[in-house]
């Protein structure tokens, strides 16, 4: 006893799951379908409900080691194989090598009569027999309906149907039970009563001329799941869903920086430019050279030997190239060795969902270190605001995911900035660089300006941005006291302070002279005054001399006079 | 069409008591209408489930009628006589 409940306490967390294989199922389901269980595909008639149970058993088999058996109601065996050819999946093969069954039970009217008491145990025993020849853990009913057609006791198959269920239950494959949808109800014959675990509804609508086939989990029990509308695609490698956003929000982040190849624009971002693996918005009416900000950042990432994918949703790759090669900057060389790839496509060439999954499918196949589209204003001409904003949101985790850091490029239509904008991704990006026109004085001129960068220092400064055949170029405006002058303004206000300078200079050196000039008069006063000292001094020394000598003199003639008087006297 | 003798199978799925039902009701008609024209065969699917496939079985119990062509089949315990008949093409309709 204590071991059963042990066993119970073992399996009571988490509802064993059989993953199915399929892109992005197993995402929203949580890990799978519930693991021998029946789950219920129901869907209207072309919404994939057939391709996705298929690929459901194809990749058991191939990837999971889990043979399954495909029971078809509708379509023969030989036509299922050639429907998934085009997929590329050998069924013929996989069949041969007994991964996979597939069992068409044709049931026509009007070749049968129906006479007294039956039940369905043909069926359950040729399910049986091909479960059991070939291990198989995995079963699809496709459409189970058409008994329904093809029979008239009703409650019999009702009763047959709920014992099919329990039956599938018992023998512990994971079954996939697919149905038409009803009016009003999930499935035609309300199959939902039967199948309570696990109900997956499939849609496929077409609005503005574009379809867009999406997937819903109306309940699945016991488990946690995307509760939302997922789009997703059917193409050449199958099944496709992408969920709409990943269910929480923890995504690797990265202190690694990367240049946006203009080095005065890594200088407003904190001198390092812009944080690997974010995304940045480009934004600014016609004509302010988003494209040219653009190439740079991309031809940086290849000068590093780096790659870069450039979606363009306006021109063509050679037209940009050659545009681009007006400004100085060479794109051909690194298209020519790989490193940048393009992408072109009309936005109306598909739907949103469409280019997303493409995008999807280039970044995962090149693996570039930095994407680029231009511009995402143009997909709005496939899909509302909000389609588009959700559908770069996926991008934007997406990439965020992958650590690539992306660059959009939005053409802003009215020349008044408004702080919402751009297909509401600016609440989404890292970074929005504004390029704007500031027209003056007769001409215009751009100005740049980063409206936020998170998680660094960055300029809050107007920059007028100089596109030059040289390339692009970052300058400080001139602030002057009739304000913000840019362009020839700026240029003419130089001039007039050089043209100052000079003159001032000039002023300067004619005033040191005049100083230089009063300082050897003063010298050569102070020299003139000191050689009449002089003078003067020599003169009083002179008689004071004399006066001495006489003294010498009169003293010598006295002591002789005296000496003479003695010798007399 | 007289000299071509009925094929018959008979799927079953044990000894159940649709089955048995089936077979008597099915003895009884061919012996009626059919006296040294048939063949019953009874195949129990579950000693040869194989088998089921091809003759896309998915009732029980069910009766093919192999020959004379076309395939007809008629599903259920066989209790109504007139249908059985008609079913098989032994009485037009």
């Amino acid at each position: 006893m204590s071991k059963a409940k042990k066993q119970e306490l073992h399996n009571f967390p988490t509802l064993p799951k059989t993953p199915t294989g399929i892109m992005g199922l197993d995402e929203i389901t949580g890990g799978g379908l519930p693991k021998g269980r029946p789950t219920l595909v129901c869907g209207d008639a072309g919404c994939g409900k057939t391709l996705m149970s298929l690929e459901f058993i194809i990749r058991g088999a191939m990837e999971f080691d889990e043979p399954g058996v495909f029971m078809a109601f509708e379509e023969k065996a030989e036509e299922l194989a050639m429907n998934v050819a085009s997929l590329g999946f050998d069924l013929n093969k996989l069949q041969e090598e007994k991964k996979i069954k597939l069992d068409h039970v044709h049931i026509d009217r009007s070749e049968i009569e129906e006479t007294g008491e039956y039940d369905l145990d043909g069926l359950f025993i040729r399910l049986n027999y091909a479960i059991d020849s070939i291990g198989a853990k995995r079963v699809v009913l496709d459409t189970l309906e058409n008994l329904f057609s093809g029979l008239t006791n009703q409650t019999l198959l009702r009763a047959e149907l709920r014992r099919l269920f329990h039956w599938l239950k018992e023998k512990g494959v994971t079954a996939i039970i697919t149905g038409e949808r009803g009016e009003g109800k999930l499935t035609r014959q309300g199959l939902e009563e039967y199948v309570s675990d696990c109900v997956i509804l499939l849609d496929h609508r077409v609005i503005n001329q574009i379809s867009t086939r999406r997937l819903r989990i109306v309940k699945y029990r016991g488990s946690l799941h995307g509760t939302n509308e997922y789009p997703f695609l059917i193409d050449e490698d199958g099944i496709s869903v992408l969920p709409v956003t990943s269910l929480r929000l923890e995504k690797p982040v990265s202190s690694e920086r990367v240049t946006s190849g203009i080095p005065s624009l890594d200088k407003m971002l904190d001198g390092r430019g812009f944080f690997k693996g974010s995304s940045i918005l480009v934004s600014g009416t016609a004509g302010t050279g988003k494209t040219s900000i653009a190439a740079y950042f991309a031809s940086e990432t290849c000068k590093q030997g780096k790659k870069c994918i450039y979606f363009a949703f306006e021109e063509s790759p050679q037209q940009i190239i050659r545009n681009m090669h007006s400004i100085g900057v060479d794109l051909q060389q690194y298209v020519d060795n790989g490193l940048l790839k393009f992408f072109a496509s009309r936005p109306t060439l598909y739907g949103l969902e469409m280019h997303l999954v493409a995008m999807y499918k280039m970044i995962k196949r090149f693996e570039p270190e930095s994407v680029i589209l231009d511009p995402i204003t143009n997909l709005i001409t496939v899909g509302s605001v909000s389609e588009v904003k959700s559908m770069l949101i996926r991008l934007i985790d997406f990439l965020q995911e992958e650590q690539v850091t992306v660059m959009f490029t939005a053409l802003t239509l009215n020349t008044i900035i408004s702080d919402q904008t751009d297909e509401g991704v600016s609440s989404l990006v890292d970074a929005w660089l504004l390029v704007r026109d500031i027209e003056y004085n007769g001409e215009r001129n751009r100005g740049m300006y980063i409206m936020k960068s998170r998680g660094m220092k960055h300029s809050n400064q107007v920059r007028e941005f100089v596109i030059t055949d040289k390339g692009l170029d970052l300058v400080d405006v001139y602030l002057g006291p009739d304000g913000v002058l840019t362009g020839s303004a700026r240029e003419a206000q130089i001039l007039q302070e050089q043209t100052g300078e000079v003159l001032r200079d000039y002023a300067l050196t004619r005033k040191d002279r005049e100083i230089l000039r009063k300082r050897k008069v003063l010298e050569a006063k102070i020299s003139s005054l000191q050689t009449e000292f002089e003078s003067v001094e020599e003169e009083l020394n002179k008689i004071s001399q004399e006066e001495q000598l006489i003294k010498n003199v009169t003293d010598k003639t006295r002591t002789e006079i005296t000496q003479r008087r003695g010798e007399k006297g | 069409m007289a000299d071509e003798k009925y094929e018959l199978r008979l799927y079953v799925a044990g000894k159940t008591t649709k089955s048995v039902t089936a077979l008597q009701n099915l003895k009884k008609y061919c012996e009626e209408h059919l006296k040294d024209q048939y063949v019953i065969e009874v195949i129990d699917l579950l000693v040869q489930p194989q088998l089921a496939e091809g003759d896309q079985i998915f009732a029980i119990p069910t009766l093919v009628r192999k020959v004379p062509e076309p395939i007809r089949k008629i599903i259920g315990d066989l209790s109504n006589e007139e249908k059985v008949l008609v079913g098989l093409n032994i009485r037009p309709a």
